[in-house]
């Protein structure tokens, strides 16, 4: 049974997976303005795909199979959960058969196997990469748990459709319990994203970074779907930022076609704000040491914990 | 031929027993106990399970046997309750008892015949602990597990850390017996009968009830290592061989969990939130405990026993989440906490039974259980790295496997809370929520380090060049455990199902919406949450299947060895690659004051620089020591009345009589 709703979820699936490598050259773009450089333009990101594409992979000599599928396991996750997350309409493939506790696991699926590869080869960098990139994600997992929390405390819901339905419908008012959960968000973006001030997606420098460090061993096509999942991690944040704190404006099943071309144009809108925001974040801030990073990791976690003790105190 | 449920079973465990006397019959015959009664054992297991699960949806049955004292005959009872813990115990053992055919070697230590008897009556025991229906029947069975499991442990007894770690084992787990039979003494309140349906009846006060609930936590506490009691259980788990390790965390743990849920849930009908605030407390306590100092440890088979003490902090964390809304008197959350424990309690039950075995091969095939000594094995040992990795992946909590599915339903129990009628209960169950996400994600961290350490990476020694990977019993074992670990996962709802009849008998109440779909878990309603981990599953499959697809058909599938690129940087050694110190010197950061450290740091003029840490855990300096000492300075104390001379003792003893007369007369 193929209804018009799940076309459009099918179509919105595969829109959100060919295009995330956009928002991240749309972000490189805004970072080169702010700094006074032309930049290579929002299309850099699919020439690189396309040139690692065509490339022959190189693979250590000791590597295992595990090494080989990882990069599989981690895109398939992603893009499973361009399936679960309402992007351009609030109903998308998957609505019913996974809910923000799976989203959450699924998250974790791919960065456990990007770290279970990164310990595969048996070199400093790949480990170290791989210890680094699970103390982000032991802390900031938790925190985005929370922060679903609250808005799941909120709708009496833990279904994404649910949340940004009921959540959209609500009163434009500043909750409290959602202003923490939100500053808690962006900083779990930050650092589940590789961003400044967690890690440096640009940097090679060896001692600094996380999860370039987990990712050295790959080449080629390889290192082209790990490019892509970052992409896609990067646009799906972005789409459950904006699913839980601006849900407006988000199509709904019953709003037909003027509604979803409504709702994906105000999307594109909302998630160019949000590169542009990212490349601000990105410009001002410097690196913090990674000593500091399970600090700013752990004012996160207690933010979203807050939040959630706000709703259950205030009941807002 | 149709056996009644209690019939068969108590036959099935005969069965065990037998198998085990067997085994006595020709103690070193390998191939007698290995290939024979192993394997029997095994579909012993897979016939119990199988009765049990039947026995699920029955009615409870009842039976007197003629065994015990005289005028004090055993009861045993087949429920709900009882005929789940039957099916986790049958499950696991099946897989265990499979792999133990291949494992156990001639060598030093216990005779393998003896071993097969000591086995047999430890999985024997377990059964009769669940079937028990009075105090007497239960302790019997208890203080037989602790024993028979106590011989487990100490197999290779001429090893002296072996030796103490069981009597540190044998000393707690009486300890804990001690706080069960108070608790059974309290329990009968005045009627001086010790059945449990006679405890059912009996109408305590508050007061009575509340000491009943906290010598019960901590007699089963102890057994099932909450904190501060868990001291037994990092030293015990390690020293007893691979598939008696499983056992015991698998299972053995459960019992004491099988045992707290009768006390509290059935014998008590009378709860107050109070009790559940506390299991919460102590079982969040627990679980966050093990799980950062599984976080830090070396030796495999240790890890694996802190991040036992995990899970069952995890477990307890439920059933008090479970008890608490019993106490406010909301049957459907409470129905889901439980079934939420209860399902990890299975799940844990496949998913460290299966990591326990797969130490237990690696130890087999190099003789290390040292992490710092191993790598690379996933080439070397590929069936036991892959079976393994189905474990790891289940117990990290990653979706489609069981892990998830406990996680799911113990996170959803957290959430829809409505307002609680308390302010305290509502702080504390998103706090417990908080806590509980933390360990799950800490869990993942643990588990990486596990699987990557020794499975990936390069061979740290040279002699791992000559490892092996595991014989076809040992194989089969993990399968089987790891086949239960994905079919728990994928198929919720028919677990979910089979435990209405549990919630229905504790609670009188059972999960939301009945109507659902066999393929989706749906614990209230469609629109609050639901999860279908076949969609889910199946997801994962095509668009993993589907990303491979096509970057093979639009580009191309070459590829080019090399020796690895880390940077440029030439001669890599294996011993650049993360230690499993490094691997949890984070968390050891994060964590400080958790831990007791001891640092020796080489100075610049150290001749032979020498680097030394030693983690110790602070419950010993808090609690056991003060306890030590106080014992030590009470026997110094009444030394005095020890004086050698007969003539004294004489005195002492005619002087009890004559203040025994007194009372008497």
């Amino acid at each position: 049974m193929i209804s018009g709703s799940s076309l459009v979820a099918l179509v919105q699936a595969l829109l959100v997976i060919a295009a995330a490598p956009l928002l991240l050259g749309w972000v490189d773009q805004c970072r080169a303005w702010l700094q006074n450089r032309s930049g290579a333009g929002v299309l850099q990101p699919y020439r690189t795909l396309r040139k690692l594409l065509h490339k022959d992979a190189v693979v250590a000599h000791n590597a295992s199979s595990l090494f080989r599928a990882s990069p599989y396991v981690q895109f398939g996750a992603m893009a499973l959960a361009a399936t679960i997350i309402p992007v351009l309409s609030s109903r998308p493939l998957l609505a019913t058969s996974a809910d923000t506790i799976a989203l959450v696991g699924l998250f974790a699926v791919a960065r456990v196997f990007a770290a279970l590869a990164g310990m595969d080869i048996g070199t400093a960098f790949g480990s170290l990469g791989a210890r680094r990139e699970m103390l982000v994600g032991f802390l900031s997992e938790p925190a985005l748990l929370m922060v679903f929390f609250t808005a799941s405390l909120l709708s009496q819901s833990t279904l994404l459709p649910t949340i940004v339905e009921v959540l959209a419908q609500r009163e434009l008012a500043i909750y409290p319990s959602l202003a923490f959960a939100g500053v808690a968000f962006v900083m779990v973006l930050l650092a589940e994203n590789a961003r400044i001030p967690i890690d440096n997606p640009s940097t090679h420098l060896e001692l600094t970074m996380i999860h370039e460090a987990m990712v050295l061993e790959y080449s080629a096509r390889h290192l082209a779907l790990i490019e892509w999942t970052a992409a896609l991690r990067l646009l799906n944040y972005a789409a459950i930022g904006l699913a839980l704190f601006v849900p407006f404006g988000l199509a709904k099943p019953t709003d037909g076609f003027t509604g979803l071309l409504v709702g994906t144009v105000l999307s594109v809108l909302k998630l160019a704000f949000v590169g542009a925001g990212l490349a601000v974040i990105e410009t001002t801030s410097a690196k913090l040491r990674i000593f500091r990073a399970p600090e700013f990791l752990a004012t996160a976690f207690l933010l979203a914990v807050l939040g959630l003790l706000v709703h259950q105190l205030l009941g807002s | 031929m149709t056996v009644s449920g209690i019939e068969g079973i108590l036959a099935l465990v005969l069965a065990w027993l037998l198998i085990g006397m067997s085994g006595l019959a020709a103690p070193r015959a390998l191939a007698w106990v290995g290939r024979t009664l192993f394997p029997l054992g095994a579909i012993v297991g897979v016939a119990l399970a199988c009765l049990a699960i039947s026995a699920l949806f029955a009615s409870p049955e009842t039976r007197v046997l003629p065994l015990g004292l005289p005028d004090l005959p055993m009861h045993v009872r087949l429920d709900a309750l009882s005929a789940f813990f039957l099916a986790l115990i049958g499950l696991a053992a099946a897989g265990v008892s499979i792999f133990a055919a291949g494992y156990f070697r001639a060598g030093a230590g216990t005779a393998p015949g003896l071993l097969c008897l000591q086995y047999h009556v430890f999985l024997a025991s377990m059964a009769m602990v669940v079937l028990a229906d009075d105090a007497f029947a239960f302790m019997v069975a208890w203080e037989t597990m602790a024993l028979s499991s106590y011989f487990l442990v100490t197999t290779q007894h001429r090893v002296p850390e072996i030796q103490s770690a069981g009597f540190l084992y044998i000393l707690l787990a009486h300890v804990g017996a001690i706080g069960l039979l108070l608790c059974f003494g309290v329990l009968q309140g005045g009627s001086w009968q010790f059945t449990f349906d006679a405890m059912r009846n009996a109408h305590l006060s508050p007061g009575w009830a509340t000491l009943a609930f906290a010598l019960a936590l901590f007699g089963f506490g102890a057994k099932a290592g909450l904190v501060p009691v868990h001291v037994w259980l990092p030293e015990a788990h390690p020293a007893a061989p691979s598939p008696v390790s499983a056992l015991m965390s698998g299972v053995m743990l459960k019992t004491a969990v099988y045992g707290f849920i009768r006390v509290t849930f059935d014998l008590m009908p009378q709860t107050q939130w109070g009790w559940g605030a506390a299991v919460l407390v102590v079982g969040g306590v627990t679980g966050l405990f093990g799980a950062i100092f599984a976080a830090v440890q070396t030796d495999m088979k240790r890890l694996l026993a802190y991040s036992s003490i995990e899970n069952i902090g995890i477990i307890f964390s439920g059933l008090g989440l479970a008890l608490l809304y019993r106490g406010m008197g909301m049957g459907t959350l409470s129905a889901l906490a439980l079934a939420a424990a209860l399902y990890h309690c299975i799940n844990h039950a496949q998913f460290k039974s299966l990591l326990f075995l797969a130490t237990g091969s690696v130890l087999h095939a190099t003789g290390q259980r040292n992490l710092g000594k191993l790598g690379g094995l996933i080439h070397r040992m590929p069936w036991v790295a892959w079976l393994a990795l189905a474990g790891t992946l289940a117990m990290a909590g990653l979706p489609p496997l069981n892990g998830f599915v406990s996680e799911w339903l113990l996170l959803q129990s957290y959430l829809f809370t409505p307002t609680l009628p308390h302010s305290l209960a509502n702080l504390l169950v998103p706090l417990g929520a908080a806590v509980f996400a933390l360990t799950f994600a800490l869990a993942a961290y643990v588990l990486v380090k596990f699987y990557g350490v020794i499975f990936l990476g390069r061979a740290r020694e040279e002699s791992l060049s000559k490892a092996h990977d595991a014989g076809w019993l040992e194989r089969a074992g993990l399968a089987w455990l790891a086949a239960l670990c994905v079919a728990l996962g994928l198929f919720p709802v028919l677990v979910l199902r089979a435990l209405d009849g549990v919630n229905q008998q504790l609670l009188g109440a059972t999960l939301g919406d009945r109507a659902t779909s066999w393929w989706s878990v749906v614990p209230f309603t469609a629109e609050r949450a639901s999860y279908s981990p076949l969609v889910f599953g199946a997801g994962i499959a095509l668009s993993v299947s589907l990303s491979y697809l096509l970057v093979r058909r639009l580009y191309h599938g070459r590829v080019r060895r090399s020796v690895p690129w880390d940077c440029g940087f030439p001669d890599q050694t294996p011993r650049m690659q993360d230690t499993a110190e490094g691997f949890g010197q984070p968390i050891r950061h994060i964590f400080g004051p958790f831990f007791h450290i001891q640092r020796t740091v080489p100075t610049p003029f150290d001749s032979a620089p020498r680097y030394a840490l030693h983690l110790a855990d602070r419950w010993w300096g808090w609690l056991y020591a003060p306890i030590a000492k106080a014992v030590d300075t009470g026997a110094r104390w009444v030394s005095f009345l020890q004086q050698g001379r007969i003539s004294l003792y004489l005195t002492y003893s005619f002087g009890t009589l004559l203040i025994l007369l007194a009372f008497v007369l």
